[in-house]
């Protein structure tokens, strides 16, 4: 579903993604890990369209179609969901309110028939009780005011409601307490699906035990440098990142 | 200014209104002499630095407007939801008894067309009316104070509290010439009154009209009015406006300003805090785009006992849109204890968009706490990027943030359905 090649992009100038590689097949979870600066939410902006990110070579198709042609709504119509390793505060603009024109819009650009406030208010409560989302934080403003945790679930809870196709997920497990990192896990979880694919980018192995990967590559230097299954994980706790450029980078390689 | 201008010539050549009252025809005509000697302001002047009024000087417009009885209006051009009381509306400057509402006004009230006040009982008037001539040169107040042959009367008796809002409607319609017309409008609140008022401009179709409105509200000790101000001027049309509010002894006034039309729209409005703990509170927004230039010049004196001003104001510009804002705050000797604050914040939406704001703070008297700040800044890029990835589209995230950028200013705006309204039209103002 997800085929990307050889892609290299730029930030300020800069080149942060050189040369990524990777195939995410319907159904199945990546983790991605890697060291601070390595490129991972450079990644996730560089999928989900977001302006200063300058492709410069590779490309991207996302169910066939090339992912980068499009603008970033039409992604996320698309069915490309990214949960933000920072969500943004927006006062002034009321979480449910936000969500159901970010649904409404989505359906309205594939042709789907819009949900009136009473439909959307069924579709919320369903997601809700999986998330053990307080429902008063749907009545603020976007984001405004959240703790960090509150902030990760309700990026879960948004994508639970949006039923992405690939959902890429920034760090969702950071700051997140053992009680609300299970939850999120399980909101996760729930979505799992032969058609849905998860790109979890995160800095521990925890999350994986939690929720399961099928792969875990090691992002470094702007490109993808190991692969293996859930073992790789273990391996990289114990040894570190140093054990990778090792192994597996082909010397001087290393950004 | 030594070479008459198109506009200063055109009004000096009007024949000047007659009322058959003595002192009203010999001050309009000093007015119009005044004007005519002095000419239009210009950017030189500290209050007209950022509005060049050259293409307005170089306009001729005639003179009122002699078939304004006529025009057919649509009611659907005034309306606002929640807005069903007494109603006074004007076409071109003209009183218009079959769009009003004036039969069975609530006790404690009254309301009458300037025209009709100053045939029952001129010398009443007298006072107020010559007021302006202590301002020296302001061109547009002696304008108006020269031409304007109507406008509102509006008083409330002590004690009086109609619920109903009152709605003022100022309507351009679409005439045969590009016309020039002035109100004026005098409004007292008699001691502990309280009143909602809603003053609207509005257009029923296009032209190119330029208006002028001097307003002078008297609140006595502890009347309380609450005031919005939706301006919706024709897109061609210029006004502009002088507003002075005088407030007595814990008197309030609070306004909700809605700046969207016009070519150009000035609006000046002073408010002086007279009696010990007045209290004036104004929320506005102003949103030139297009061509539009819109120029608020708020002036609060705060010239008694612990009095209170809390302005929060919200420019958004966009294309070529040019907004002005003054915000000018004089604490003067004695007003001990006093609060101040200001707020202006503007977001520009377009590279060619320009928005000028400079709030001014003047402190001469004790335990004084002021607060006072402006910015101008983009829509946040983060935010928009947001919104985007979860499928809202570029022009309706804009939409979203810019309408949230200014919703503070609506928030606390007590008619549920006219906040909802104006809250619409902010968003339908934005360009797609
Ligand atoms: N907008 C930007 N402007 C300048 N540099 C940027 C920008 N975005 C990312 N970078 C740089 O690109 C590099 C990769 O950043 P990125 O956020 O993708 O790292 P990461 O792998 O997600 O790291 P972390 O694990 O700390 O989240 C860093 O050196 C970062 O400073
Ligand atoms: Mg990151």
């Amino acid at each position: 579903m997800l085929k990307i090649d050889n892609l290299h992009a730029r930030v300020e100038g800069k080149e942060i993604l050189k040369g990524l590689t990777l195939s995410v097949n319907p159904g199945e979870v990546h983790a991605i890990m890697g060291p601070n600066g390595a490129g991972k939410s450079t990644l996730g902006n560089v999928l989900s369209g977001r302006e200063g990110y300058e492709v410069t070579a590779g490309s991207v198709t996302f169910n066939g179609i090339d992912l980068l042609a499009l603008e970033p709504e039409q992604r996320a119509a698309a069915g490309v969901f990214l949960a933000f390793q920072y969500p943004v505060e927006i006062p002034g603009v009321n979480n449910t309110y936000f969500l159901r024109a970010a649904l409404n819009a989505q359906r309205k650009a594939r042709g789907e028939q819009e949900l009136d406030s009473m439909q959307f208010l069924k579709l919320v409560r369903e997601k809700l009780k999986v998330m053990q989302i307080s429902d008063e934080l749907l009545h603020r403003a976007v984001n405004e005011g959240f703790s960090g945790g509150e902030k990760k679930r309700n990026e879960i809870f948004q994508m639970a409601v949006l039923e992405p196709k690939l959902a890429i997920l920034d760090e969702t497990d950071s700051g997140l307490d053992i009680d609300a990192l299970k939850q999120v896990a399980q909101g996760v979880n729930a979505q799992r699906s032969p058609e849905r694919s998860f790109l979890v980018v995160t800095h521990y192995q925890r999350l994986l035990d939690y929720i399961e990967p099928d792969f875990v590559h090691v992002l470094a230097g702007g490109r993808i440098v190991e692969s293996g299954d859930k073992t790789l994980a273990l391996k990289l706790e114990e040894h570190g990142y140093a054990w990778v450029r090792e192994h597996g980078e082909p010397a001087g390689a290393s950004a | 200014m030594s070479q008459a201008l198109p506009f200063v010539e055109a009004m000096g050549a009007a024949t000047l209104p007659v009322s058959g009252i003595a002192w009203l025809d010999a001050s309009r005509r000093e007015h119009l002499d005044a004007f005519v000697a002095a000419g239009l302001p210009d950017t030189r002047m500290e209050a007209w630095k950022y509005t060049a009024l050259r293409a307005l000087a170089q306009r001729r417009f005639a003179a009122g407007d002699a078939r304004a009885i006529e025009h057919a209006v649509d009611p659907a051009v005034f309306g606002l939801p929640g807005v069903y009381g007494p109603r006074l509306v004007f076409v071109n400057g003209v009183f218009r008894a079959d769009l009003s509402m004036l039969d069975a006004l609530p006790a404690g009230i009254t309301l009458q067309p300037l025209s009709q006040a100053l045939r029952q009982d001129a010398e009443s008037l007298r006072f107020v009316l010559s007021r302006h001539e202590a301002e020296q040169g302001d061109a547009f107040v002696r304008l108006n104070a020269a031409m304007a042959t109507d406008g509102v009367v509006l008083t409330l008796e002590a004690g009086a509290k109609p619920d109903a809002p009152v709605h003022l409607v100022f309507l351009g319609a679409p005439a045969e010439a590009e016309l020039a017309w002035h109100l004026r409008t005098i409004i007292e609140l008699g001691e502990g009154a309280e009143l909602a008022l809603v003053e609207h401009h509005a257009a029923s179709g296009e032209q190119q009209h330029f208006a002028t409105l001097v307003s002078d509200t008297y609140l006595r000790d502890g009347a309380v009015l609450r005031h919005v101000l939706l301006q919706q001027a024709a897109a061609g049309s210029s006004l502009i406006r002088r507003s002075r509010l005088q407030l007595g002894r814990r008197a309030q006034v609070s306004s909700h300003v809605l700046e969207l039309g016009g070519a150009l729209a000035r609006h000046d409005v002073r408010a002086e805090l007279a009696g010990d703990g007045a209290r004036f509170v104004t929320r506005g927004v102003f949103m030139p785009r297009g061509r539009q230039q819109v120029d608020t010049q708020l002036a609060i004196r705060h010239q008694a006992l612990g009095t209170a001003s809390d302005s929060v104001w919200r420019g958004v510009a966009d294309q070529r849109g040019r907004g002005v804002f003054r915000g000018a705050i004089l604490v003067a000797p004695g007003a001990d204890g006093s609060d101040a604050s200001l707020s202006n914040k503007n977001l520009l939406l377009s590279p060619n968009a320009e928005i000028d704001t400079k709030p001014e703070l003047e402190i001469h008297a004790d335990e004084v706490k002021a607060a006072h700040g402006a910015t101008v800044g983009q829509l946040d890029e983060r935010s928009l990027f947001y919104l985007r990835s979860r499928g809202i589209p570029m022009a309706e995230a804009r939409a979203l943030l810019t309408v949230a950028f200014c919703r503070a200013v609506l928030d606390d705006l007590p008619v549920t359905a006219l906040r909802e309204h104006l809250a619409g039209l902010l968003a339908l103002d934005l360009p797609t």
